[in-house]
Formats: structure tokens, C-alpha cells, sequence
């Protein structure tokens, strides 16, 4: 696809810069991959494909640029650059489909927005939009959690202290960023975990 | 008079003047005060009026107990009605208004009520203004509504300028209140290493102990509390935040907190509230205890206050309430009163104790100070008009016989005191009569319990009934080591300081004063202020029959004003009780419910106004839509174009040359929002056999095919296009606003009924960006943009391809929903814009027309395509939309089957899908009934169709319709009588118009158009 | 508001993270079942005062459905369990017992 129409942010590469900086980044590739997580000859497929291991339950193995997120019990996003995306994800379902391994695997790189939220007092920044526990203890670097934030429903990545992104369904991309953009404002810091 | 001592005031910084208004008036007070105590301090005694009688009104409390001084706070878009003058932070430049007044506070009309009030007795609500029925609109509702009623509120077209933000945070160990046992069961909490977070309503910590005396470890108590409070600042485990609430608590330790940031100085940066949702494993409340009143005649005048409010206005603002202030008091702690005013240098004429032996130790300090005490005696009556001029003494066990008057200017009531028991009793933690202190107190036996079925709330100190500094900081360090240990946290050994406080003699709780009050008294003696309640409302609610608690609380409205009681609830129930010759733990209380005190409805919206109210789901084309003059229309979250209007036009005009369009040249239409869920495995075919009502297994790979799903009530609740991508892997399409819904259905089943089957879905709606290219020129444009055979031949209606348009990577799909030649193009989402840019540039010969929702509907009406949600509503199967074609006989089994063999499902009286065309060409109101002959058993007129689409056709020059009709489809050419929106049972002719009913697909019934 | 534990993704979700779904163990009647077993399926519930189970999704979260057994007086949660069951497991039941011990001895 590299040589074909240049996809679009959906936000444009939206930027807000308050008590942390919310920056849309480009979604990069994405594709979902359903399975027996068990599976050895899945997990043989799926971490040869994505190059790193297999995450732990709400884990998040390799990077952002290119890892694996666990997304539920029998689901994980594949993160990688997003020219490969469509091509990583026909090979793998190739694979899985040839050794008779029951799984769906579908490029979803167009899906959902992404945005990084770095700085100070983050987990108080997503405290305020998600009902998850945001505390130290209980969302370690590493680690990824599904949720809601205020009305809509995203998974919240921790990369490194301090470094959070976001991924949400496209169509809400508006609404979301708005309220990253909202927690964050300049004036509301607060400075409890 | 009251006014600012020359010394004294633990919270103001006498350095500083700043100045507020009240009532245009403008005033001075110091930082640290509070509105009230700075009203105070002006000898501003009257602040309001009261809600049914209008009864002039002056500060009772000094806390989140206050019933009256409740004031209308700021202007314009930060105006707020009801605020609390005792908890509201003074600020310079704080503007404030008394309410229930007109047209002022001194000269008040609606106090005529008070002259009234013989007739405005308990109930009255329920007993006045019913009769004549006509007057309720034009006389009683008026003056009523200019009466009644508590504050204003803020203008319509106002619109808060502050903002709200709400904060989600877990703890071990949560612990309501900072008073003296606050903090014990804090530190004895943290000290086993559980996280704790402390919370204190108001700016201060420590609580009553400051101004209470008494001593822990030799020290006065404010120096313990400096002591502790930095020792709990050096844990890593424990946070404490003051002006922060606990507002309520919930099931499995969900706690609500209610924190005010910036009204005590506004303009601040960040939000006015924020909302904590505290997830607390174990919730320790040490709310502390409030003083009860007495009832005796005109104890609402201005200048009765609570005997312990009074020394807190003393002692921590330096004001006197009063130059001159007779104590009544039925307990030793009015005595702390009468020697904190003594010793402020205020004159104290005497002290009236109800109890016939008198007091203790304290008594006995008072005594030696010089000061006069009167056992066994009573107020009988306070006087004065807009403020206390003396009071009239009698005999605690009389009727009120006057002994003396005294002259005074203030009275302080000391009823005793009321644990705060209602974070305790929030989530069903029961509580126990205490004799001896006279009140209700946490039932330690039944505590409200959490998910483990364990205890999860522990009362502490004074809210636990432990009123004593001598008992209260063990049963504090004891209730904060229970909560760690509940949690697991093993009990770390912590050394409890000794509270030494004088001891007190036997209260006697004294419910009327005196306690054989006449009638006449007992009319003018308020139990609850707030809603004028007053003793004899409570008699007569007994009386009549209202025994119960609850009911008695409702027909006098005890209880029910914006305090929720706080003052009035015990001496209530003990009047009731008294009443009914019963005791009071048999009559028991009335329920306590969040919050607390009243919080903002900004802090309940937190970030949820404006822009972000709701999530607005957008598609990839929505800033194109935006651009061109889209107007909107909601389906579900989503924003779709109903119609784009150029300079002009009307709606109406705007949807028929959309329209017109579609079907003779070139239209585009922004289909995103359809539904897109991928199902694959070796299972699918049969999953999906069992979703839909038709056969899905069948359907060869490169094909679509039409598909209904019901409910296993039989009900239709959703229809699209299925198309086969590979031997094991369907895509279907769902209705806009279906799609998460029917993937939550597909993945009930899956999960929860056929777990053994293999099968995976994929919910794919927002990967996708997806454009309808409709039209008889819809297939020259595709071919223009060129990468791929759209032939007939290489891509026959109802097929589709994979492949390219243009160099984008697209599927296309050859299905209509307009009976027109039509292409549906799906494509990555991000790439939409784009190909939707390349699509009008490259159409332009053909003057492509951007189409919306309301000319997708005229389009899909003139062909008879139901619409889900229009034709259906919830009560309607396939079979009753002609849609028989598509449900298999030959499948043994589909979801909704069994209940579509119920005997009303399969019954030939259902009313069943037409065609309906009006005699003279009008449109049909979509609703309208189809009359029948005669009436019902509720003598409703009977009916026998209805109208579910209705639309004017700029195709055929008229309206259409669909409706569902009795035995329609065998009544083709019958005319009907439908109603119109101004139906009239009385003028039939003129407000019905007739339709003929005629089969449902208007515009080319053989299907030509789209087969080419 | 509950707190339910996943025990498909382990998490502790918040109610609002969560979408009810009725009572569980249902059983489903198809095509062949007489109309008072397809009354009973369809509308008939218990919706007792005290021991319910129920079924729930973990919707904000890892999406899977499970069980919950729970008392509708007390919010006492007994545990959770997976959806792909016809019955609690064991150590539930006990649970369940001690606070219910009529529970499961002939009428429901
Ligand atoms: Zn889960």
C-alpha cells in the first residue's frame, strides 16, 4: 500500500498541550487476531509473525511499534508498521488456515485512533475518566486495561511511566481526545498516587 | 446584639479585611470566616425566610446541620440558590442573597401565611385547594407558586461558567471525617500499612475538640492534633484531602466524595468540584455528632441557636451571637456554653436546666463563675418579633405557666446530642436506641456489609455514640484496626493516648418544653425549620392515623427539606413516639439516603456538557458532511447528513432533487455506519443459520444475500446483507446502530448456548469506510475510476469483488437499497475521504449528488423496503411484512422460531405490511390509525392498521406510505379512514383523510432498474 | 454499584464496566417444546429477594460473558464463574450454602 493514497488521522494529528501533552499519533498497523491463546501451534504462528513473545493477561509483549497486546482470553492486537499490516495479517491467517488452526485474523489498522499522553501525574489524568484503578500497584508499566473512559469504551497502554497511549474506536476519536484534552487542562493538577 | 469580639477566632486572620455583600448591602468580614459567622459579626441575625410560613429566620448552626441560613450565592452564570451561609468560605467580594422573601426580607408579604397557619396544619398539601377545580389554575397556583418554594433558580439561558471533573481512586482504608477521631482511626489504620485516604468536609482538621476542652495526653486537644496530623504526613500510606465530602456510601464500598476546590476563592484555575468515586475496602465513618434543639415555643426566632454553635462562633471566628443569652438545657454540655461565653466576657442571665437536680461538675464550675442556675426550669416562650427580646421561664414539668421574664437578646438550646449516623446507615448498617445519651447509635452487630458478606463500614468516636474524648480515642484507634485488618493488614501495636474530659451527669431528654405544653405553645414550638414543622403538625399527623414513621414523615414533611433532618429527626420521632404511647426504637426511624448534604449537579455531570454531553460518533466523512451544509440527524451515537440543502432550498426540496438525482443520474451516499461484523470457522455456516431467519450455509462464496434476525421472542430485530468471503468466513451487515448490539447478540450465543461451536466474529464497523454509488450513471463512474471488472457479467446484482478503484484497495459489493444500479464500495477507513474526493471529481460529467438519510428512506419506501425501527418496533415478525420469502422452512431450527409457532404469532388477525396511498395525493402523518368501526371494551375507538412510513415521493409526484394493516394484503383497492395529527373524534370528516391500500413497492415493482 | 471479579480476564470490574444479562441457566427451548416450557424459557423468572444467579459481560473489558452468584438483599457475592457451565462450581455451592442452606435441596 505504500505506493497508494496516503491514509488520514482521523483527528488530523490532533496535539493538546496542557498538564500532559495528548498527541494523536498515526494508528500504524493493526491487526486483530483471534485464537486459542493455549495453542502452541498458534502461538508458534502468532509470535514468529509479530517477533516478540506472547503477552501475559493484560500485557502488553514487544512495543508499541511493534508488539503484542492482550486483548482478552482469546484475542490479541498485533502492533506493527502499517504496510505490513495488510500483508502480515493475509500471511498469518494463511498459516493458521493451512495448519487447520481455528482463528480469525483481520488487518484493523483503520479501526481505531491512537493518541500518547506524556508527562507529569498521568494516572490522575486517567483517573479522572476510568472507573480502573490507576494506582501504581495496581497498573504497572507493561500492562494494558481495557475500560471505559467517561462514556466510551478504549484500552488504556502503559508504555513507561509517565508515557500512556489510547486506543479508542475511530468515530469516537473526536469525542475522546476532547476528554484526554479536558483531564489534562492546565490548572486542574492533583497529585495523589 | 452580635458582633466581633475583641479577641478570639481559631480560623480568621484578624490582620485582613475583605468584604462581601449580602443583600446589596455591602459588609466586612476577616479570611477564615464564614458567611454566617460574618453575618454574625454584622449583627445580620435575620438571613431568611421560611418555606411555608415565611417566618423570619436566623442562623441555628455553625455546620452542614444548618436549616435556615440557606442563601442564594454569586450572579449571573455562578448564581447558586440554597447554599449553606455556616459552610460557605468567606471570600472577598462573595455576593450573596437572602431567599423566600418578596419583596424583602424585612417587609415580607407571604409572612401572612403565619396568620394563616391555623390553616395550614400538617397535610395540608393533601387536604386544601382541592375544591373548586377551577381555582387551582388561576388563584391557588399562582399565589402558591410565588410563595412556595426554596431559592430561585438560576435563569434558564444561564450557563455555568465553572467546571467539574470527577476522580476514580481505590483505597484500603477510607476515613470519613477529621475530627480528633478521624484521624486516631487514620493513623491506627495506616499503622498496619493499609492505604488510607483521610477525608474532612470542611477547610479545618480536628474537629469539635478544639473547641470543646477536655485534654489527650495532658495537652489541650489542638495541640495533639497539630501533633498527629504531621505524623500522618510522613506515611507513605496515607492521604488526607480536606474540603472533601463523603457524600454517600454505596454497595461493595463504593463511596461518593464530594470535594470543593474553588468556592472559598473563585476565579481559581481547575474545576469548582470534583466527584471521588473512592473504591474503599473498609469505610470508617467518624462523622462526629450534632446537637439537637429543644421545642419550645418560638424556638425558630432569630437569635435561638444551638447551644454549641454558639461557642463555636466564640472560639473559632471571635463573634458573640449575642450580648445577653439565656441557656436552656436539658444536659451538663450547655453548661460548656454558658462558661465559654462567660469567659468571652458575654453576659450569661441565667441558665435553665430541665433536669430538677441540675448538673455536674460543669454545673458546678458555672456555679463558681458567678452564674445563675435554675433547676427543674423551662422556656416557656421566647419573645420578640423579627428577633429574641427575652424569654418567658416556667416549670420544665408544666403546661408553660410564666414564672419570669428575662431579658436577653440570645437563647442557646443544649438538647443533647445525635451521633451522625448516616454514612453508617447509607448502605444498611442498623442502628440501636442509647438510652442514657437519648439517641441512635451504630448497632456494631449490624453493620452494613460489603461483597464478602463481612462488615464494611466501622463507626468511630462520636458518630459511633462515644461522645467522651475519654472513651472516644480508643473506640476511634479500634474502628481504624478493624477496617486494616478486614482488609489483611495485621494489627500493629499503637499506643492510644488518654482523653480526660469533666464528667457529666444524666441527661434527660425533654421532648416538649415544658413537657405538659398547651396547645398554644405547642403550635409555635418548630421541630423541623426548614419545612416548618412544628410539634403540633406531628400530634395531628399521630392523630390522623399516620403512625407509621415513614408515613408520618411524609405528611408533615419532616425530615424533607434540602437538611434531610439533620436537626429535627430524633425530636420528631420522639414526639411521634410520645404521641402514640410508644417507645422510640418501636417506632424507629426513617430511612437515611445519600448525599449527605446536597452536591452539585456539575459535580454529578463532571466532565459529561457541552461538546462531550455524549459521545457523537463521527464517520470518516464527517468534516466533508460538515463542510457542505449537512444538516444532521441522530441514529443512535451517530451524526448522518439528513439532507444537504444548498442556498434556498428547504428541506423538502433539498430531499427531492436528492432523490431525483439517484434515480436518473448519479447519487453518493455515506454509508459507514451500516453494521460490518466478519464471522469465520468451521462452525460459521451454521451459527449463522441459526442467527438468521434464512439460510445462510447455502450461500456460495462471492455472493449476498438479504438476512433477517429476530429475538427468541420472534421478534425481527435486525435485517442486512450477508455476503460470503470464504468457504468459512461470512461478512453481515447490520443495520446502522445495530452493529454492536447484534455483535454482543452473536456473541451471547457463541459464548453462552453453542460454546462447543467454532467460531469467531469480528465486529469490523469502524475499519471501514463505506460509500454508496447509486444511479444509472453509478457504474460509468466506477469504470472511469477503473482496477477492476464492475461489469454485469463480472459483477452481477447481489455479488461482490475484491479489488481496486482508482488505485484504492476496495470490496465491492453490488447491492441496492434504492432499486437503482448500485455499487456499495467499501474501503480502509482512513483512505474514505480520499476515494470520496476522487469520486465527485471524476463524476463531475454526471453531477454527482451527495445524498442523506431522508432520501435513502424515500428511495428504499418507493421500492417497499422496510426499515428497522419504522416497520418494526419490538412487537413485529417477518411474517408480518411479507418478508415469509425469507425464512426457511427447511431449517429445523433459527433463533425466534418456536415462538413464531405461538398461536397469536401465526394468527391471520396480525396486521400485515401495505401499501397506502392517499385519495388526493397528501402524505400520511407517519403513526396515523386506520379507523374501524365501533369501540373498545374501554370504549376507545376501534382501529385496525396504522401507518409506519410515510414519505412524499418526488418520483411519483405524491405521498406514499407503508403501514401495517388487518388482513391487508387481501384487502388491495379498499379504502381507509386514517387520522390526522389534529384528529378529532368529534369531527371526523375534517381531521381523517382516506387511503387506498396498494402494494407496498411503488416504483418499479419487476426490479428492472437495479438489474442492468 | 458492584464490583464483579472476571474470571475470564481476572479483573476487578466496576458495574459500570459491566452489562447485565438476566438469570443464568437458562435452558433454551427450541422447535418441539410444548408452549408451557417455551413460556417458562421465555418470560418466566424468579427475581428472588436474596440468592440470584446472573449473567453478565465484562462489555468494557476482555468481553466475555460469565456467571455471577450474588444475593439481590445483602449484594453478598458468592462468586463468579464461567458462563460455559450448567451450574455453579463446588466451591460456590458451599458458599452459597452456608448463607443458603436450603439452596438446591429440590425447589429451587
Ligand atoms: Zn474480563
Amino acid at each position: 500500500m505504500s505506493d497508494g493514497p496516503f491514509p488520514a488521522l482521523p483527528l488530523q494529528g490532533a496535539r493538546f498541550e496542557g498538564a500532559v501533552l495528548v498527541e494523536e499519533l498515526a494508528p500504524g498497523g493493526q491487526v486483530s487476531i483471534r485464537g486459542d491463546l493455549a495453542d502452541t501451534t498458534f502461538a508458534e504462528a502468532v509470535t514468529a509473525q509479530a517477533g516478540c513473545a506472547m503477552p501475559g493477561i493484560w500485557q502488553i509483549s514487544g512495543t508499541p511499534e511493534r508488539g503484542l497486546l492482550w486483548m482478552s482470553p482469546d484475542e490479541l492486537l498485533l502492533l506493527l508498521p502499517r504496510a505490513e499490516a495488510a500483508e502480515a495479517a493475509r500471511a498469518l491467517q494463511a498459516r493458521l488456515d493451512a495448519a487447520a488452526v481455528h482463528a480469525l485474523v483481520l488487518d484493523v489498522s483503520d479501526a481505531r485512533a491512537r493518541f500518547r499522553l506524556t508527562g507529569p501525574h498521568l494516572r490522575e489524568v486517567m483517573a479522572r475518566l476510568t472507573p480502573a484503578d490507576m494506582a501504581p500497584g495496581a497498573f504497572p508499566v507493561g500492562h494494558l486495561r481495557r475500560t471505559r473512559l467517561a462514556q466510551v469504551a478504549a484500552a488504556v497502554v502503559h508504555v513507561a511511566e509517565g508515557d500512556m497511549q489510547v486506543l479508542c474506536f475511530r468515530s469516537v476519536a473526536d469525542y475522546t481526545f476532547r476528554l484526554l484534552s479536558g483531564a489534562a487542562a492546565p490548572g486542574a493538577e492533583l497529585a495523589y498516587f | 446584639m452580635s458582633l466581633r469580639l475583641s479577641t478570639g477566632g481559631r480560623f480568621t486572620d484578624r490582620s485582613r479585611e475583605i468584604r462581601f455583600s449580602f443583600d446589596g448591602t455591602t459588609l466586612t468580614g476577616h479570611p477564615g470566616d464564614t458567611l454566617a459567622s460574618a453575618l454574625l459579626a454584622n449583627d445580620r441575625l435575620l438571613v431568611g425566610r421560611s418555606f411555608k410560613y415565611h417566618r423570619p429566620r436566623g442562623i441555628v448552626a455553625s455546620g452542614a446541620e444548618e436549616p435556615n441560613a440557606l442563601v442564594g450565592l454569586g450572579q449571573g452564570p455562578r448564581f447558586e440558590p440554597n447554599q449553606r451561609a455556616t459552610t460557605t468560605e468567606l471570600f472577598d467580594g462573595l455576593v450573596a442573597e437572602s431567599q423566600n422573601r418578596w419583596p424583602s426580607l424585612d417587609r415580607d408579604i407571604g409572612a401572612v401565611n403565619v396568620a394563616l397557619s391555623r390553616f395550614l396544619p400538617a397535610g395540608f398539601y393533601y387536604k386544601t385547594f382541592l375544591w373548586p377545580r377551577a381555582f387551582w389554575k388561576h388563584v391557588y397556583e399562582p399565589v402558591i407558586r410565588r410563595a412556595a418554594g426554596l431559592g430561585r433558580a438560576p435563569h434558564p439561558e444561564s450557563r455555568d461558567a465553572d467546571s467539574y471533573e470527577h476522580f476514580h481512586v481505590f483505597t484500603d482504608v477510607l476515613v470519613i471525617g477529621g475530627g480528633v477521631a478521624g484521624l486516631m482511626a487514620a493513623k491506627s489504620a495506616a499503622a498496619t500499612g493499609a492505604e488510607v485516604l483521610l477525608i474532612e468536609q470542611s477547610p479545618h482538621w480536628g474537629g469539635r475538640a478544639p473547641v470543646d476542652g477536655g485534654t489527650i495526653e495532658g495537652e489541650a486537644p489542638e495541640a495533639w492534633v497539630h501533633r498527629t496530623l504531621a505524623e500522618l504526613d510522613a506515611l507513605p500510606n496515607l492521604r488526607r484531602v480536606a474540603r472533601l465530602m463523603g457524600a454517600g456510601v454505596h454497595d461493595h464500598g463504593y463511596v461518593l466524595g464530594y470535594e470543593r476546590l474553588t468556592d472559598h476563592a473563585p476565579g481559581q484555575p481547575g474545576p469548582r468540584h470534583r466527584l471521588w468515586r473512592i473504591r474503599a475496602r473498609q469505610i470508617v465513618t467518624a462523622t462526629g455528632a450534632i446537637e439537637r434543639p429543644l421545642s419550645f415555643a418560638g424556638n425558630d426566632l432569630p437569635g435561638v441557636m444551638l447551644a454549641s454553635a454558639m461557642r463555636d462562633y466564640v472560639v473559632n471566628y471571635g463573634v458573640a451571637p449575642g450580648q445577653r443569652t439565656v441557656i436552656v438545657t436539658n444536659n451538663d454540655d450547655g453548661y460548656r456554653t454558658a462558661l465559654a461565653l462567660h469567659r468571652a466576657g458575654l453576659d450569661v442571665p441565667a441558665i435553665l436546666d430541665a433536669r430538677p437536680m441540675g448538673g455536674g461538675a460543669l454545673a458546678a464550675e458555672a456555679r463558681e463563675a458567678g452564674l445563675r442556675i435554675e433547676p427543674g426550669r423551662a422556656v416557656a416562650k421566647v419573645l420578640g418579633g423579627k428577633r429574641v427580646t427575652g424569654v418567658a421561664t416556667c416549670l420544665a414539668e408544666g403546661t408553660g405557666a410564666v414564672l419570669e421574664e428575662i431579658a436577653c437578646d440570645a437563647v442557646a438550646m443544649a438538647g443533647g446530642w445525635s451521633p451522625v449516623v448516616h454514612l453508617w446507615s447509607h448502605c444498611g448498617g442498623k442502628l440501636t436506641w442509647d438510652a442514657a445519651g437519648a439517641f441512635f447509635r451504630p448497632d456494631p452487630a449490624r453493620p452494613a456489609t460489603g461483597a464478602d458478606g463481612a462488615a464494611m463500614v466501622h463507626a468511630a468516636g462520636a458518630a459511633n455514640g462515644e461522645l467522651h474524648l475519654s472513651t472516644l480515642l480508643q473506640d476511634a484507634a479500634t474502628a481504624g484496626k478493624n477496617a486494616a485488618a478486614a482488609c489483611g493488614f495485621t494489627a500493629a501495636d499503637i499506643s492510644v493516648p488518654q482523653g480526660e474530659d469533666t464528667p457529666e451527669a444524666p441527661l434527660d431528654p425533654i421532648w416538649i418544653m415544658p413537657r405538659k405544653a398547651t396547645p398554644d405553645l405547642r403550635m409555635k414550638a418548630f421541630l423541623d425549620y426548614q419545612n416548618d414543622v412544628k410539634l403540633s403538625d406531628v400530634q395531628l399527623a399521630a392523630r390522623e392515623g399516620y403512625e407509621s414513621v415513614e408515613h408520618a414523615k411524609r405528611y408533615t414533611t419532616l425530615g424533607m427539606a434540602t437538611d434531610q433532618g439533620k436537626l429535627s429527626n430524633i425530636n420528631g420521632l420522639a414526639v411521634l413516639s410520645d404521641t402514640l404511647g410508644q417507645a422510640i426504637p418501636q417506632v424507629g426511624t426513617t430511612t437515611f439516603r445519600p448525599p449527605y448534604t446536597p452536591i452539585s449537579m456539575g459535580a454529578i455531570a463532571g466532565e459529561a456538557r457541552g461538546e462531550i454531553f455524549q459521545p457523537l460518533r463521527r464517520t470518516p466523512l464527517h468534516s466533508w458532511h460538515e463542510a457542505n451544509g449537512a444538516d444532521w440527524e441522530p441514529v443512535g451515537q451517530w451524526r448522518r447528513p439528513y439532507c444537504y440543502r444548498r442556498t434556498g432550498e428547504d428541506r423538502h426540496a433539498a430531499v427531492a432533487r436528492e432523490v431525483t438525482a439517484a434515480r436518473t443520474s448519479l447519487g453518493l451516499l455515506d454509508a459507514s455506519t451500516l453494521g460490518k461484523i466478519v464471522v469465520k470457522g468451521p462452525d460459521a455456516g451454521r451459527f449463522l443459520d441459526m442467527l438468521y431467519t434464512n439460510m445462510m450455509s447455502t450461500l456460495p462464496v462471492g455472493k449476498c444475500r438479504y438476512g433477517l434476525m429476530c429475538s427468541e421472542n420472534g421478534f425481527l430485530i435486525d435485517d442486512g446483507v450477508v455476503a460470503r468471503l470464504a468457504e468459512d468466513t461470512w461478512l453481515c451487515h447490520t443495520t446502522t446502530g445495530g452493529a454492536d448490539r447484534i455483535h454482543a447478540h452473536m456473541e451471547d450465543w457463541l459464548q453462552c448456548e453453542w460454546w462447543d461451536w467454532q467460531v469467531y466474529t469480528a465486529n469490523v464497523t469502524e475499519e471501514f469506510a463505506q460509500i454508496a454509488v447509486v444511479g444509472p450513471k453509478a457504474r460509468a463512474l466506477l469504470e472511469k475510476l477503473g482496477g477492476m471488472d464492475v461489469s454485469r457479467e463480472a459483477l452481477p446484482f447481489m455479488t461482490w469483488a475484491e479489488g481496486t478503484l482508482g488505485g484504492f484497495p476496495v470490496r465491492v459489493f453490488r447491492i441496492s437499497f434504492s432499486g437503482e444500479l448500485s455499487y456499495e464500495v467499501a474501503l480502509p477507513a482512513n483512505l474514505g475521504r480520499a476515494f470520496w474526493d476522487r469520486l465527485l471529481k471524476e463524476g463531475a460529467q454526471w453531477q454527482p449528488t451527495h445524498y442523506g438519510t431522508e432520501a435513502l428512506h424515500v428511495l428504499r419506501a418507493e421500492k417497499g423496503f422496510i426499515m428497522i425501527g419504522d416497520e418494526t418496533d419490538g412487537t413485529v415478525i417477518p411474517q408480518d411484512l411479507g418478508l415469509g420469502w425469507a425464512i426457511s422452512k427447511k431449517k429445523a431450527d433459527y433463533l425466534g422460531k418456536r415462538a413464531q409457532e405461538r398461536s397469536f404469532m401465526a394468527s391471520p388477525e396480525r396486521w400485515q405490511l401495505v401499501g397506502l396511498e392517499t385519495l388526493d395525493g397528501s402524505v400520511l402523518p407517519t403513526g396515523a390509525l386506520a379507523l374501524a368501526p365501533g369501540k373498545n371494551a374501554n370504549g376507545q375507538r376501534n382501529t385496525q392498521g396504522r401507518v409506519t412510513s410515510s414519505y412524499r415521493s418526488p418520483t411519483l409526484g405524491r405521498g406514499i406510505a407503508m403501514g401495517l394493516v388487518r388482513h391487508g394484503p387481501d384487502r388491495m383497492g379498499e379504502e381507509l379512514v386514517f387520522t390526522t395529527e389534529d384528529y378529532d373524534a368529534a369531527d371526523e370528516a375534517a381531521t381523517t383523510v382516506k387511503a387506498r391500500i396498494v402494494s407496498p413497492v411503488f416504483y418499479d415493482p419487476e426490479g428492472k432498474k437495479n438489474d442492468v | 454499584m458492584l464490583i464483579l471479579t472476571c474470571p475470564c480476564c481476572g479483573l476487578q470490574a466496576a458495574e459500570i464496566e459491566l452489562a447485565p444479562g438476566g438469570e443464568a441457566h437458562l435452558r433454551r427451548e427450541g422447535p418441539g417444546a410444548p408452549d408451557a416450557a417455551l413460556e417458562n424459557y421465555l418470560f418466566n423468572r424468579d427475581n428472588p429477594r436474596g440468592l440470584v444467579l446472573e449473567r453478565w459481560r465484562h462489555a468494557y473489558g476482555c468481553g466475555k460473558w460469565f456467571l455471577a452468584a450474588r444475593d439481590s438483599v445483602t449484594m453478598e457475592v458468592y462468586g463468579t464463574y464461567r458462563a460455559q457451565t450448567s451450574a455453579p462450581p463446588p466451591q460456590i455451592i458451599d458458599r452459597i450454602r452456608q448463607r443458603h442452606p436450603d439452596w438446591g435441596q429440590g425447589a429451587s
